[in-house]
């Protein structure tokens, strides 16, 4: 396990270096995740069990994690309370709107372009 | 008395009485999910976040005090970003005989995205910087804080509507795409991601492993496409 989380550690730090160098429009955990992608991909097979177990384990706690972040809304009440009927109305309907069309959209092409 | 004024003292400085309470919360939110039979409603996010909010009002307690101790549970954000890797690999069959349909759908949906919050704003007589902060909602909060920066808006106003746009897909999307009949998993997945982020990944990975899949996958790519097409998208048609 602890092999695992520094693999997954080395990988995020190597991302956070490279988007920092080359000034890349991603966060250093995203390149992270396609270099571990594309070192399991190297190795080929099936994943090594104690990566699978502990990529299991933060996945399906995945939720949790927002939690510390999402408390934060609590800075910018007043912010939110200033412009709450513009700014509720876009993040509600902008954001089922958005799921609606991009889910219809995507099942769209999924069978059109098979 | 002061025993007990001692004891909140050390409890309000440590760390500890946060991470307990933040795991506490998730834990009693998980009952909940599962009481409600896995229903979206009941995101066990919204819950912990609305009660530990709702303890830090009532409490008065000061958020960066909380945060002291959350950020330990904050911080592994990272690492299980990097971790998304794991159901790639696996679905990779998956994603790859479909890997033009999903990136086409990605990059619409990021753009309807931000183009529909803006103008709802609009209509509704947001100001300029409240407008410019929505556009960049659906993003992941380190790439959308970036985007605000750079087309005038409040970075910190979006951080909190990234939170919110998270949570309401995590809890309605799932309702919307029954109610617009959407059931290829992979497009399912695929819609919470671009809109919702890793909140909504959140969900769909528990729901089900192509649609949690699709979803991170829908996150990593919208982030990429909102982070360069954004900002020269404003210019062009919004403050040019």
């Amino acid at each position: 396990m602890i092999g695992a989380l520094a693999a997954l550690l080395s990988c995020q730090l190597t991302g956070e270096v490279a988007v920092r160098a080359l000034h890349l429009p991603v966060p250093g955990p995203v390149i992270g995740m396609v270099l571990l992608f594309l070192y399991l991909q190297l190795r080929g097979g099936e994943v090594p069990a104690p990566l699978s177990a502990t990529a299991e384990a933060l996945l399906g706690n995945l939720g949790l994690l927002f939690v510390p972040a999402g408390v934060g809304v609590v800075l910018y009440l007043p912010l939110l309370a200033q412009a709450w009927a513009p700014l509720g109305l876009a993040v509600l309907a902008g954001t089922l709107l958005t799921i609606a069309a991009t889910g219809k959209l995507a099942e769209f092409l999924f069978r059109r372009l098979r | 008395m002061n025993e007990l004024a001692a004891i909140w003292v050390y409890l309000s400085r440590e760390p500890l009485a946060a991470l307990t309470a933040t795991l506490l919360a998730w834990l009693l939110g998980l009952r909940l999910h599962r009481a409600c039979r896995r229903h979206p409603l009941a995101n066990p996010v919204l819950f912990a976040v609305a009660l530990l909010a709702g303890g830090l009002l009532a409490a008065g307690i000061d958020y960066r005090a909380y945060f002291e101790g959350a950020q330990f549970v904050h911080f592994l954000l990272g690492p299980a970003t990097v971790a998304l890797a794991v159901p790639l690999y696996r679905q990779w069959g998956l994603v790859r005989r479909s890997a033009g349909a999903a990136a086409l759908s990605v990059l619409f949906g990021g753009l309807f995205a931000a183009g529909c919050g803006v103008l709802i704003a609009v209509a509704l007589g947001a100001a300029p910087e409240v407008v410019a902060s929505l556009a960049a909602r659906s993003v992941t909060t380190p790439v959308a804080m970036g985007i605000t920066e750079r087309i005038g808006g409040l970075p910190s106003l979006t951080a909190a509507l990234v939170i919110a746009s998270g949570i309401t897909g995590a809890a309605l999307g799932p309702l919307v795409l029954n109610a617009v009949r959407v059931r290829d998993m992979r497009a399912r997945g695929l819609a919470i991601g671009t809109a919702s982020h890793g909140l909504g990944t959140a969900r769909a990975i528990s729901v089900n492993a192509a649609a949690g899949t699709f979803s991170g996958l829908a996150m990593g790519l919208n982030a990429l496409a909102s982070a360069l097409l954004l900002p020269l998208l404003w210019r062009l048609f919004v403050s040019g």
